[in-house]
Parts: C-alpha cells; sequence; structure tokens
C-alpha cells in the first residue's frame, strides 16, 4: 500500500522514516493496524531478526495482519485487544531488556508516540528508535483547555471528548504526552464554528 | 537556551588564580590546586569539563586544557592532574617543571564538552591512563546523587595508576582496575554484554581506546547516543605555511611548532577558542581559497565538510599547499 505523505509542517510535528533492520542482540517490535506490514517488511528484508524478535501487534480489526505476522516465526507474537491492554507487558519487556535491543515502532501516530515515551522512561535515546507510520493518519489529541485526550481524532475542528469544547487542530505536539494540541476555535464568539473537514484535506 | 557554548569572542572568561598546592602523584602525574585570587569561589561545573590553562612560558604563551577533577560540590578549590609528556610540544613540561605552589596563573571558566547524560538508567565509565581525571569529578557528582555507576580504569603499571588506591578504598564494589604489565585487560565485549536498557558508556584515554569502545559497542547494538568520549587533541607539528588572513589584510607564517591557531594569535589577531583540542567547534573557519591539501585533525566538522575545503579548525588542523587565504 502507498503512505500517507504528512505535510511539512513546523519543527515540532514529529517525523516518521522506514523501517531498517538494525544490528542488535534483541528487537522489540510495537505496532497496530496496517503497522504490522511494515513489521513483515523489515524482517523480510532481514530474516535474522525474527528469531530474537519480540512482536506486540494490536490489530484494531486488522486481524488478517495479525496472522501474517505469526508467520514471521518471532520468539514471541502478543496480539492484544488495545494499547492499553499491552502497556503493562511493553514496561514488562523494557524493564528486563538489556542494551543491544532494537525499537521498532509502525502504525498509527498515537501508538508510535506512547510506546516512544514508554522506551524513553526506560531510558533508551528517542533518537534511536525507529518508527515509520502506516495506516490511520488520526490524531491523539489534547484539549489544552481540561487536559483530557481524545484518541483518534480525524476531523478539524472536533469536540473535545471530555469537556466538549469545540477544539481547533494544531501541528503543536508534546513528546511527553504523545499528543498534539487541541485549542478552542469559538472562545471568542461563542458558537461561530468554521464546518468539520479532515485535518489533510 | 542551547547546550552548546554560544560565545564568539576569542576563548572564555578568565579567572586569576594562584597555585595552592602541587602535589606528586607519581613519577608522571602532579596535581595542581589553584584558588581564586580574589576570595570567592569559582563558579559552578559539572562532571566531564574542562578549564584552558594560561602558561607564561618566557616568550611563548601556552594555552593547554585539561579536565577539572575536583568535586563539582567544592568551590572553593579546582584541581587538574597533568601528566608529564617528554616529547610533546611543553606544556605539560612547562607545568611541571616551572610552576610552584604560590604562583599567580590564569585559567578559563570551565566548559563541559563531555557531560554526563542524566537521563541514563546507569553509567559506566571506561578509563585509560590520565584519562582517569574527568572521571574522578563525574565520580564525585554521582555519588552525590545517588546515580548508578561503575569505573572500569586500566593503567600500565600499578606504580602509575594515579589515584587507583583512593578509588579503591573509597569504592571497593564500583571501581575495577586492569593492570597493563600483570597481563589484566578490560574484557569489553562481556562487560557491554548484558547491561540494563538505559546504560550509557563513558570513554576517556587514549585513542585506540576510545576507538574500540565506539566500534564495539555498536557492533553489539548500542544506539551511539549511549555512547560518549572525549580526546583533546594536541596540535601536530608539520612544515610551515603561509596563510592569508582576508578580514586583518594580513600575511602569516604558521610555523613548525605551532597550530595554526597560534600563529594568528602570535600576530595579534583575535580568534574565537574554547577547547583548543579540536572538540569543541568554537574555532571554525571559512576557507575563502585555497590551493593545496588539508591536514584535517579535529573531531568536530564531519567527513563531508572536510571534503568541501570550504572549512578549517584552526586549533590542531593544518595545511599544505602554495595559497591558503582564511575569512578571519
Amino acid at each position: 500500500m502507498s503512505k500517507f505523505e504528512f505535510p511539512p509542517s513546523i519543527k515540532s510535528r514529529p517525523t516518521y522514516g522506514t523501517l531498517e533492520p538494525r544490528n542488535g542482540t534483541a528487537h522489540l517490535f510495537i505496532a497496530d493496524a496496517q503497522g504490522a506490514q511494515a513489521v513483515i517488511d523489515v524482517c523480510q528484508k532481514d530474516p535474522s531478526i525474527a528469531k530474537f524478535a519480540h512482536i506486540i501487534f494490536i490489530p484494531k480489526g486488522e486481524d488478517e495482519l495479525a496472522e501474517d505476522l505469526a508467520e514471521l516465526g518471532a520468539a514471541q507474537l502478543y496480539v492484544g485487544p488495545t494499547y492499553e491492554a499491552a502497556i503493562s507487558r511493553i514496561r514488562h519487556v523494557l524493564r528486563d531488556a538489556k542494551m543491544g535491543l532494537q525499537i521498532y515502532l509502525a502504525g498509527s501516530e498515537g501508538l508510535m508516540g506512547q510506546a516512544q515515551n514508554e522506551a524513553v522512561n526506560a531510558g533508551y535515546p528517542h533518537t534511536a528508535i525507529q518508527s515509520e507510520h502506516r495506516g490511520s493518519t488520526a490524531r491523539r489529541m489534547q484539549c489544552v483547555h481540561c487536559k483530557g485526550i481524545t484518541e483518534d481524532v480525524e476531523t478539524d475542528p472536533f469536540v473535545c471528548a471530555h469537556c466538549g469544547l469545540n477544539l481547533f487542530v494544531r501541528d503543536h505536539y508534546s513528546r511527553r504526552l504523545a499528543a498534539f494540541q487541541g485549542v478552542c476555535i469559538d472562545a471568542e464568539d461563542h458558537g461561530n464554528v468554521p464546518e468539520q473537514k479532515g485535518i489533510y484535506e | 537556551m542551547s547546550a552548546a557554548p554560544q560565545k564568539t569572542k576569542p576563548g572564555a572568561e578568565k579567572i586569576a588564580v594562584t597555585v595552592a598546592a602541587v602535589v606528586r602523584v607519581n613519577d608522571l602525574m602532579t596535581r595542581f590546586e589553584f584558588k581564586r585570587r580574589d576570595g570567592q569561589l569559582f563558579p559552578p561545573f559539572s562532571g566531564g569539563a574542562h578549564t584552558v590553562v594560561e602558561m607564561k612560558d618566557g616568550e611563548k604563551t601556552r594555552l593547554n586544557p585539561y579536565s577539572l577533577m575536583s568535586s563539582p560540590g567544592d568551590l572553593s578549590t579546582y584541581a587538574i592532574t597533568v601528566r608529564r609528556d617528554d616529547i610533546g610540544r611543553g606544556g605539560s613540561l612547562f607545568m611541571h617543571r616551572n610552576v610552584q605552589q604560590g604562583d599567580d596563573m590564569t585559567i578559563t571558566y570551565p566548559v563541559n564538552l563531555f557531560s554526563l547524560d542524566l537521563r541514563a538508567k546507569k553509567h559506566v565509565f571506561l578509563a585509560g591512563g590520565i584519562g582517569i581525571t574527568p572521571f574522578l569529578a563525574m565520580i564525585h557528582q554521582m555519588e552525590q546523587s545517588n546515580g548508578n555507576w561503575e569505573l572500569h580504569y586500566s593503567v600500565k603499571t600499578k606504580s602509575l595508576g594515579s589515584y587507583v588506591d583512593d578509588l579503591t578504598q573509597m569504592y571497593p564494589n564500583k571501581v575495577k582496575i586492569y593492570i597493563d604489565d600483570q597481563s589484566q585487560a578490560i574484557d569489553l565485549k562481556g562487560l557491554l554484554d548484558g547491561q540494563p536498557l538505559g546504560t550509557h558508556a563513558y570513554v576517556c584515554g587514549p585513542k585506540g581506546m576510545i576507538n574500540w569502545v565506539h566500534a564495539t559497542a555498536s557492533a553489539q547494538g548500542w544506539p551511539t547516543e549511549c555512547v560518549h568520549s572525549e580526546e583533546f587533541l594536541a596540535p601536530a607539528p608539520g612544515e610551515p605555511f603561509q596563510v592569508r588572513l582576508c578580514k586583518s589584510d594580513i600575511v602569516i607564517t604558521v610555523g613548525e611548532q605551532e597550530s595554526l591557531l597560534e600563529a594568528i594569535e602570535r600576530c595579534g589577531v583575535e580568534a574565537p577558542f574554547l577547547c583548543r583540542g579540536g572538540s569543541c567547534g568554537q574555532c571554525e573557519t571559512d576557507v575563502v581559497s585555497a590551493d593545496g591539501e588539508f591536514v584535517h585533525r579535529d573531531h568536530w566538522l564531519d567527513d563531508e565538510e572536510h571534503a568541501s575545503g570550504k572549512k578549517i579548525m584552526p586549533c590542531v588542523s593544518r595545511f599544505i599547499g602554495t595559497s591558503l587565504e582564511l575569512d578571519r
């Protein structure tokens, strides 16, 4: 499938590359939905990786891709219902990991941002983590007013799932929160809300 | 504020000091302890920082960088340890032969190009010989903050192992000494293997040791961000050459035993510098035109910039050819 090209933006906005096999003693993959295809691609590029790979996958409905991942013959494959369900496993893996581990993230921005945070908290430099965007371009958004997180936002503006304000989708990103910033769009002129459209339309 | 020093004035701010003590450590190493002449405390510094010591050696002014080895928690004293290099350019010999307790000297504000990455979960220090000095300050800092560290320290002979006894007595479970002439060597592969995620390695010592650590760690899948090193280069002697300084509109000759930076300073042109050892990037100078070959020796410019012939680091690099014009 073709990859989505994010339009050029401010420096704060994360950018993603293409996963490349790296020399390491262990390989941790964290992916959701279409991200599985990027995992398959890199494991096919270097077939020696799978034997030392731990794959954590959240299908988000892409159950066939979970079957494809199973065929890679990874040392460990975990398929979980949600990212939240996988967190305790991710933390456990990182806590026990040794230097030499390579970290690969693939799929949606929300998943990659949150998984990157876990790796950074474990002491891994964020610049050494590989990431590849695949699939949904939905964003994880933080409302700057109530601080609530709304997952999988596809439109601009959108309604905060916590406080109900109409929020403008900014490219301003926080690595610590793994979220983009949403700012009230009708604060000055209550009720004057532009028509909703796709974020990249 | 950026972490990198942004100054463009020549050199760092200076501090007038008195030599409070000169202590023989062993046959090759001597420790010099400085107090401020104005009685104030020294500026705060972090482990890994260095100062540039100004030596008035007759007609010549020598400027050599040395790592601060004293505790960052004690700002009443700055201490350095100098290894005597009998075949070097003479700075360390001057320190050993001429500098005595009570002498007045000038040193620069500290600059740190080899700092601890405090995001790390664990710090592994690898020292070779005189490369121990920055780690002494880092260990003080780690102990004050209850940091997780260990030191692997390789020395030629037991008698030349500076501070070996102090370290092994103070931190018996964190320090391991390797003595060359007793055929003890760091098992680097085994040491790096199995370190917990979030470990950073730091190496200071001879060039071969630094390259060995970088290469071994990289082969074992360590991110380059997790391996830190510091090596101060001394300017190498070479054939004299002529340089035209465009802004100053003068032609100078760089002697066999002096660096390009030293020649520029000798001719009264102010040029920025901090480390004088090819690491900090402060003296980076644009080349206006050149007909000849550059002898690049710095750690600052990348391979592409070296090949471009557009930039030179005058503190350690030289030139062989018919003409060179610099934007200085």
